[in-house]
């Protein structure tokens, strides 16, 4: 790991799409990705011909558990007309595309392909919540399960770990959940559309009407300890501290950094790519930190040359409010323990120095597993291509910014940095 | 020693013994719990059996309300939620294992640093029996 990395070849990123994320009753992957992928086409400033694209990497952690249907590869090649153009399905759990953008990155940088579809897609929401989290408990460790962690549990023992050790504490969690759902209503393709205040301001419309007792919240912090409105699902990790249960589809374009161009006079290039596997609660060095997030953090900086402070804004895997806040010091935005405190300050609010989670995260954007990891880089695109809208980053001069994505319990991450030259 | 092979498999059938079983690396002494047939350390794969005192401390847990399809079968739910965590055993590796014997509906109440003595709890009847390892407070061990 202490090697410096370099690709054989650069690579850019020269388009991006991805569905609207939400729980949809009456569309399956395919429709999904399609949406995705069209939207993908048409970013492409001068035009994508499909015949050229070479090969697809899809990442899905698990549809042939939440919709019974396996091999996406080739499905969704020959769904999106691209027949026979080889198509391989990457999975790492919920970073299964983060790996499928690196392997297309790989395709490109060995010289053997010049333009690569990568993405991924998750369709979760056709089985019962149940489901869904047997479904998810299958990237944990067999030792896990058996000691009957689920995932939010698993997230939930970290945060006893990390609370005891720095002193933080529920409240500082919910700074992080006020934050993305500020962020997310400025994200059409978010699945929640409201702040928690507006929310409150609904549920007490509701009871008024209904002639019922009115709830007397006084702040959202109020709103979020009142168990009856974000009951306990793991403790101390309660409804408003997980991410919510979503379908979606994200699709990127990959060419050749000599090509790129040809395509668009805006690309973006790969600074940084690192990946690392880790263990699992019952083995990894520490409780309070990520040792995969670590050294793929490690290996990115080392090849991009750049350091913490020169990323200006970051997508960070918050499947959990509390990983949102180890994943920063991980990645060295922060001194192990001062996370929360950085996050009480403001500092990674949209208007603050080091923006997170800017599209409102896995926690309100949604998170179809599958699709999270190029999702996070379709919202750094965004922000580097000042296409954000209402969420644009306020930084003058906005060149370089990076997606986290974790997978499982922290046995599989990736840092990707990408660049604006 | 104990000649079986180096598998989740016998160390399973060791809990039934009420056993709780590592394995060390005869090459660097590492101990695994539960065991690995190759050692992360020195990857050296000579592993012989040992057995545990089964005591350890809190190292993270968690009180869950919402559970999986098994433990809602054993009774467990919103009401009456059960506590799972991590423990480090005094021999030093870290096993996650059901933590018995706490106040789950008053998770504040229990501590992380308690001492706890292994709890081999079984688990359904007849051919579905099966032992799940667990911890229960030193304090408050039933023996």
């Amino acid at each position: 790991m202490n090697k410096k990395r370099k690709l054989g070849r650069g690579v850019a990123m020269v388009g991006a799409g991805m569905s609207k994320f939400d729980m949809f009753t009456d569309r399956d992957s395919k429709d999904l990705f399609a949406e995705a992928f069209l939207q993908m086409g048409d970013s492409v400033d001068k035009g994508l011909d499909p015949n050229d694209i070479d090969a697809l990497y899809i990442g899905n952690f698990t549809n042939d558990f939440f919709a019974h249907q396996s091999h996406w590869g080739a499905i969704l090649s020959d769904s999106l007309g691209l027949i026979p153009k080889p198509a391989t399905r990457v999975e790492g759990a919920c970073a299964s595309s983060a790996l499928a953008f690196r392997e297309g990155v790989f395709a490109i940088a060995s010289g053997f392909y010049d333009v690569v579809l990568v993405g991924g897609v998750e369709d979760m929401s056709k089985g019962n919540t149940e489901t869904v989290a047997e479904g998810l408990a299958l990237a944990a460790s067999p030792y896990e399960r058996k000691a009957g962690f689920t995932f939010p549990g698993i997230f939930a023992a970290i945060a006893t770990a990390y609370f005891e050790k720095y002193g933080a504490s529920r409240e500082d969690l919910m700074n992080i959940t006020i934050k993305s759902h500020d962020n997310a209503p400025l994200n059409p393709k978010a699945q929640y559309q409201v702040t928690i205040r507006e929310m409150m301001g609904a549920k007490i419309k509701r009871a008024k009407e209904k002639g019922g007792a009115v709830p007397d919240w006084s702040d959202e912090k109020d709103f979020l300890r009142d168990p009856i409105a974000n009951p306990t699902i793991a403790w101390p990790l309660h409804l408003f501290d997980c991410c919510p249960i979503s379908d979606g589809a994200a699709c990127i374009l990959l060419v050749g950094e000599e090509i790129a161009k040809h395509f668009t006079d805006e690309p973006l290039y790969v600074a940084g790519i690192g990946q690392a596997s880790g263990r699992g609660l019952n083995a990894a060095d520490d409780l309070t930190y990520f040792e995969a997030t670590r050294s793929a953090a490690k290996e990115a900086y080392q090849m991009s040359g750049l350091t913490p402070a020169d990323i200006q804004f970051a997508e960070v895997h918050d499947c959990f409010s509390i990983v949102e806040l180890l994943h920063m010091e991980d990645l060295g935005f922060f001194e192990p323990g001062e996370s929360y405190k950085a996050v009480a300050d403001g500092l990674t609010r949209l208007d603050g120095p080091k923006p997170i989670n800017t599209s409102g995260g896995l926690k309100c954007k949604g998170h179809p597993v599958g699709a999270t990891g190029a999702a996070q880089l379709i919202e750094v695109w965004e922000q580097l291509r000042n296409k954000a809208g209402n969420r644009g980053v306020p930084i003058e001069g906005l060149r370089i910014g990076a997606a986290h994505n974790l997978g499982g319990t922290g046995g599989t991450c990736t840092f990707t940095i990408l660049e604006r030259r | 020693m104990v000649d079986r092979p180096i598998s989740d498999y016998q160390f399973e059938r060791f809990l039934e013994k009420e056993k709780l079983m590592g394995a060390r690396c005869t090459a660097c002494g590492t101990l695994f719990v539960p065991p690995r047939a190759i050692c992360t350390q020195c990857h050296g794969s000579a592993m012989e059996w040992v057995e545990t005192k089964g005591e350890g401390k809190l190292a993270a847990f968690t009180c869950i309300a919402i559970g999986p399809p098994a433990m809602i079968e054993e009774g467990y739910n919103r009401n009456n939620p059960y506590c799972t965590g991590a423990v480090e055993l005094a021999e030093g590796p870290r096993v996650v294992a059901r933590i018995e014997g706490v106040d789950t509906l008053r998770p504040e109440t229990i501590k992380i640093g308690m001492p706890l003595k292994v709890a081999f709890l079984r688990r359904g009847t007849g051919e579905d029996l099966r032992i799940v390892l667990g911890f229960t407070p030193v304090d408050d061990c039933c023996g």
